[in-house]
């Protein structure tokens, strides 16, 4: 699984689920495509219209903090964000990832070289493999620590959804 | 305390922390979310539920239904419910899942609750370990009757000494959270002790627990004690065996908070852990107030806003939102006749459910507005509007005391 995108910066700390996905939609019922439409809504209005299939964000501390709203995770799937890099994520935020199959790359080091290197880099384009456990960005490269046990065989299958069916399968 | 509630209920003997077991839980809650999870229980392929027994549906988000979409939320659930035998369902009107959960018996010492919202956590004020999932989560517990558990480190936090009279639980979590920022507790489950802990009632330990939450922490919990017997006497649905921690426990770190110390404060716009105590504030005029929500919404939130409201109007011009947390709170309200205080001071009473704690419905903020509320967050756009809006999170007594001025102030002692 390797990957190029284009980056989208957002260095502040504790975006939370709100901002990812406004509270005021959760209980319509949305598809995937139209929950990415809101995508960002209330840290970045415009992200929704200009994000493009195979970006890649990179994020400050704390990203994804606040709500169980699976929709932060789906919405921003759907609106073709292939992974995430960043500093540290809110814990339901990173289960949701995981059950949806959503790569969430946790690498302190790569996202703060962006954030202080971001007028230079903004432009450049970011490569990730989800196997290596690499990230690289012009001549520099790091490290996150890959998926293990059940989280990668959940996140394998594609998501939990196809994981349980497999284990009713299995009953 | 949390390792060994994980053990009893996975049956491995000692879980170490950081490894991945399987756990069946108690209860599973979820509330009109459940529309959605329906439709996620169905492509996982179930046609039944792994125990209708186990499972714990409120209506509560969006009630009365402001509109067509969320009344046919409404409308599947009830159906997915009669078709599955949901034994514990509670209809629109009964109160919020956290409160209900609690209320109702569900919750007992020395299990583990999972619950489709991040406020599961308000459940370890009864010595269970309550952790929020996701939806999917839900659906695949749904189906299949387990999901995936991190054993996590414990943060230990000491509460010593004793509130001054115009101070209560929700500025202490709220002091706590200001010190332990909004990330203290990743990953990371929280457990109360010191010799404060023994006065806190359990509706106190709800607002603890609840605001756990907003540390990003996975479960904080209160060790089970008299309080909490006393509580489940004639309410606990199971008979029950206490987990308690270890003398030699360990802890990944500790926290000491005097509570001596402790004066009024608030949040202030838009993170929750922006806490500052209400005396060093320069003056913030307010538009509403919120009185309610999982975390203060009970009978001793809404007396002691009745306190400072006693035979006075609210300042003219500002609104003061009533939502008491359950029907058995608003009918206990009615008989003390805190009702009847909070509404003759110019409250808009509602029925019992989140109301504009969430945004979607019932009293949202109107560009430009202010809000004092005693609910658990302040995110920029929170209370349905964005634009300009601010949110100060605080005591009851706080909102109260506020909605009196106009403005923010501490609540006067002199009543209490
Ligand atoms: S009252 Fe607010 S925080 Fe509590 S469950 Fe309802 S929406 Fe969530």
């Amino acid at each position: 699984m390797k990957f190029t995108g284009r980056m989208w910066i957002f260095e502040d700390k504790n975006i939370n689920t709100d901002q990812i996905f406004p509270g005021k939609y959760t209980y319509d019922p949305l598809t995937p495509e139209q929950m990415a439409d809101h995508a960002m809504e209330d840290y970045l209005p415009t992200f929704a219209n200009e994000v493009k299939k195979g970006d890649i964000l990179i994020t400050g501390k704390n990203f994804g903090s606040g709500s169980s709203r699976e929709q932060a995770v789906t919405c921003l799937k759907a609106a073709g964000v292939a992974a995430v890099v960043g500093v540290s994520f809110g814990r339901i935020f990173y289960r949701n990832a995981i059950n949806n199959a959503f790569p969430l790359l946790l690498c302190p080091q790569a996202a703060t070289f962006i954030f202080k290197n971001k007028e230079s880099l903004k432009d450049e384009k970011i490569k990730v493999d989800l196997v290596e456990g690499t990230i690289s960005i012009k001549d520099k490269n790091f490290k996150f620590p890959s998926l293990k046990g059940e989280a990668l065989s959940i996140f394998k299958a594609g998501g939990l959804l196809e994981y349980s069916k497999q284990k009713l399968k299995e009953k | 305390m949390i390792q060994k509630i994980i053990s009893n209920v996975s049956g491995i003997k000692k879980p170490e922390e950081g490894s991945i077991v399987f756990v069946e839980p108690h209860r599973i809650l979820t509330h009109d979310n459940s529309a959605a999870i329906i439709s996620k229980f169905r492509t996982i392929g179930a046609r039944k539920v792994w125990n209708p027994e186990k499972i714990f549906i409120a209506l509560d988000h969006a009630v009365p239904p402001p509109d067509e979409k969320k009344a046919a939320n409404h409308k599947k659930i009830r159906h997915f419910v009669n078709e599955q035998n949901i034994k514990y369902f509670y209809d629109c009107g009964a109160g919020i899942c956290h409160q209900l959960l609690a209320q109702e018996g569900h919750v007992i010492p020395g299990v583990v609750i999972f619950g489709s919202d991040s406020h599961t956590t308000s459940h370890g004020a009864l010595g269970a370990a309550g952790i929020p999932i996701g939806r999917t989560e839900a659906a695949s517990i749904w189906a299949i009757g387990q999901t995936w558990l991190k054993v996590p480190e414990t943060i230990k936090i000491n509460l010593e000494g004793e509130l001054a009279i115009n101070v209560f639980a929700k500025d202490v979590i709220l002091q706590i959270i200001g010190k332990m920022r909004s990330d203290g507790a990743s990953y990371k489950a929280v457990e109360f002790h010191g010799s404060a802990t023994e006065n806190f009632s359990i509706s106190e330990r709800l607002t603890l627990c609840n605001m756990v939450a907003e540390m990003d922490g996975k479960a904080g919990m209160f060790p089970a004690d008299k309080i909490t017997d006393k509580y489940l006497e004639n309410r606990a649905l199971d008979p029950y065996k206490k987990v308690l921690p270890d003398q030699e426990a360990s802890y990944i770190s500790e926290e000491s908070f005097n509570l001596n110390e402790i004066t009024p404060v608030v949040s202030k716009p838009h993170n929750v852990d922006n806490v500052s105590p209400i005396s060093e504030l320069s003056e913030i005029e307010v538009d509403v107030g919120l009185l309610g929500t999982c975390t203060n919404g009970r009978n001793d939130d809404l007396e002691a806003a009745a306190k400072v409201l006693k035979g006075k109007k609210i300042k003219k011009g500002v609104r003061l939102l009533v939502y008491p947390a359950s029907q058995t709170v608003l009918l206990e309200g009615m008989k003390s006749g805190v009702i009847q205080t909070l509404v003759e001071s110019g409250g808009e009473l509602a029925v019992p459910a989140c109301g504009p704690c969430l945004g979607a419905y019932g009293g949202c903020l109107a560009p430009g507005e202010t809000a004092i509320s005693s609910a658990n967050r302040n995110f920029k756009g929170r209370m349905g509007c964005k634009e300009d809006t601010s949110i100060y999170l605080g005591s009851p007594a706080t909102v109260a005391a506020s909605v009196l001025e106009g403005k923010i102030v501490e609540p006067p002692k002199e009543v209490f």
